[in-house]
């Protein structure tokens, strides 16, 4: 009897972890997933290409944008931005005291999950950082002087591919991308949707006269500058705005939610070139 | 040969009928017109139905392609309740849709999803 206990549990520890190593996130071969689902989904729009959003495959908009982009709207948020980026602390201190190569062609390595914080930190998270860490009170998430140092800091790093890192043997890193994925794919909101119903399963047809992105591509270009919004704005931000059409109540900006959010997007578009600050219409 | 009072009688009787039928009948087809307008007042509003968010529909402007066009719905749909139950909660019918549930989730009230109906069946 007691042996036949043991056979039992045995059975049952061996199928546990079975299941586990199914549900396990492996990153990835869901980002390999992903681009396959993409590339067989638009077979002439090369794989570069999805870093720019619908422009990727929508003819019409894209000449418009193309023409936009001749005298682009987000210049001034560059220029804001490299002034503010520049601009010494009360301590003494400025933001490239806080970054690699100080903060110079780095947001290819953001987000990243910080082990011994056990947390994702995004760009614009450790932005705030730097300046409460010199006693400088915190800038709002979504608009304004943090988008325009964002923007200036997405400037530097044009070209350079994007290279988040997750270790398969990282067990918060792994528990923070797999948070980030599990919202991407559950429903939310009076609407009922999640974002996968509209940027993985529809991306490519049309809301109205809103043609959909793919989620490959969709965190290569931030901070945005949107017409709709009259001015350059941070992924979370647009995060607010596409809950808040589904009529769901949204999560706070850089909340720890949504950051785990960004940390699976972005990892997404792994090996995707940085092209922000970008304009959207 | 009827006698002459029955005679009158199923005359006026008659006579009573045929006047009543039309007028009901008119009053009947305005009716309908009258909810199928209010229907499709319903399902072009944004803040309603926004149907053409996503459906092309006859005499809308600005129609998504995100569903199926929405024509011929009277034959497509025989039975209205199936068509009512896909407004109400597509879900039932197909777990994965990307269609808003109206109903369950009250994005319309019963009485706004009945005219949409009539609407919707019209086309
Ligand atoms: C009902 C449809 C819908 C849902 C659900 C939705 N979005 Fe969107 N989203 C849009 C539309 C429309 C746009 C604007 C066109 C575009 O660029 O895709 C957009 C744009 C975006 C963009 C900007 C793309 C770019 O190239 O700049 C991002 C990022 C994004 N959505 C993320 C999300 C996330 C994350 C969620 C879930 C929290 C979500 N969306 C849910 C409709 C939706
Ligand atoms: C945000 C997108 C969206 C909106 C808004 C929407 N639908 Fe749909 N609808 C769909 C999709 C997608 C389908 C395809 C099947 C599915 O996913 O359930 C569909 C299917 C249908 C069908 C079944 C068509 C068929 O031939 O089987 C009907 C009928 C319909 N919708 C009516 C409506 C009406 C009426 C409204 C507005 C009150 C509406 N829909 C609003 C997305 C939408």
């Amino acid at each position: 009897m007691k042996s036949l206990n043991l056979k039992t549990l045995l059975i049952v520890c061996a199928c546990v972890a079975l299941l586990a190593g199914v549900v396990q996130a492996d990153p990835e071969t869901e980002r390999q997933t992903m681009v396959d689902y993409f590339q067989k989904k638009f077979p002439n729009v090369e794989l570069a290409e999805f870093a720019n959003g619908i422009y990727a495959f929508d003819e019409n908009a894209r000449e418009q944008w193309i023409e936009i982009e001749d005298f682009p709207p987000y210049e001034i948020a560059i220029e804001d931005g490299e002034a503010f980026f520049n601009t010494p602390f009360a301590n003494g201190r400025g933001y490239a005291d806080c970054f690699e190569n100080g903060g110079i062609a780095v947001r290819q390595n953001y987000p990243y999950f910080d082990s011994s914080k056990g947390e994702v930190i995004t760009l614009e998270f450790a932005i705030n950082q730097c300046r409460q860490d010199s006693g400088e009170q915190p800038l709002p998430w979504m608009t304004g002087e943090l988008a325009a140092i964002s923007a200036y800091m997405s400037f530097t790093s044009r070209g350079n591919p994007i290279d988040v890192q997750i270790s398969n043997d990282d067990s918060g890193a792994l528990a923070a991308y797999a948070a980030g994925k599990q919202l991407y794919f559950t429903r939310r909101g009076q609407l009922n949707f999640a974002c996968s119903h509209c940027h993985v399963q529809s991306a490519g047809l049309a809301l109205r006269a809103d043609p959909l992105s793919t989620t490959l591509g969709q965190a290569t270009h931030w901070p945005v500058y949107r017409f709709k919004w009259g001015e350059i704005g941070t992924l979370h931000k647009r995060f607010k705005e596409c809950s808040e059409q589904v009529r769901a109540q949204p999560f706070e900006a850089q909340s720890a939610e949504w950051r785990n959010l960004e940390f699976y997007l972005t990892y997404m578009s792994n090996g995707l070139e940085i092209n922000g600050p970008a304009s959207r219409r | 040969m009827l006698p002459r009072s029955m005679r009158t009688k199923s005359f006026v009787l008659t006579v009573l009928l045929l006047s009543v039928i039309p007028i009901a009948s008119v009053a009947d087809g305005t009716q309908a017109a009258d909810s199928i307008e209010r229907g499709r007042e319903l399902a072009f509003d944004r803040r309603k139905g926004n149907c053409l968010a996503c459906h092309a529909i006859d005499g809308g402007d600005l129609a998504g392609n995100y569903g199926p066009p929405l024509l011929l719905m009277k034959s497509r749909f025989p039975d209205r309740d199936v068509l009512r139950a896909q407004i109400w909660d597509a879900s039932v019918r197909l777990p994965s849709t990307r269609m808003p549930p109206y109903g369950r989730h009250r994005i319309l009230t019963e009485d706004e999803i009945d005219l949409v109906v009539d609407f919707i069946l019209s086309l």
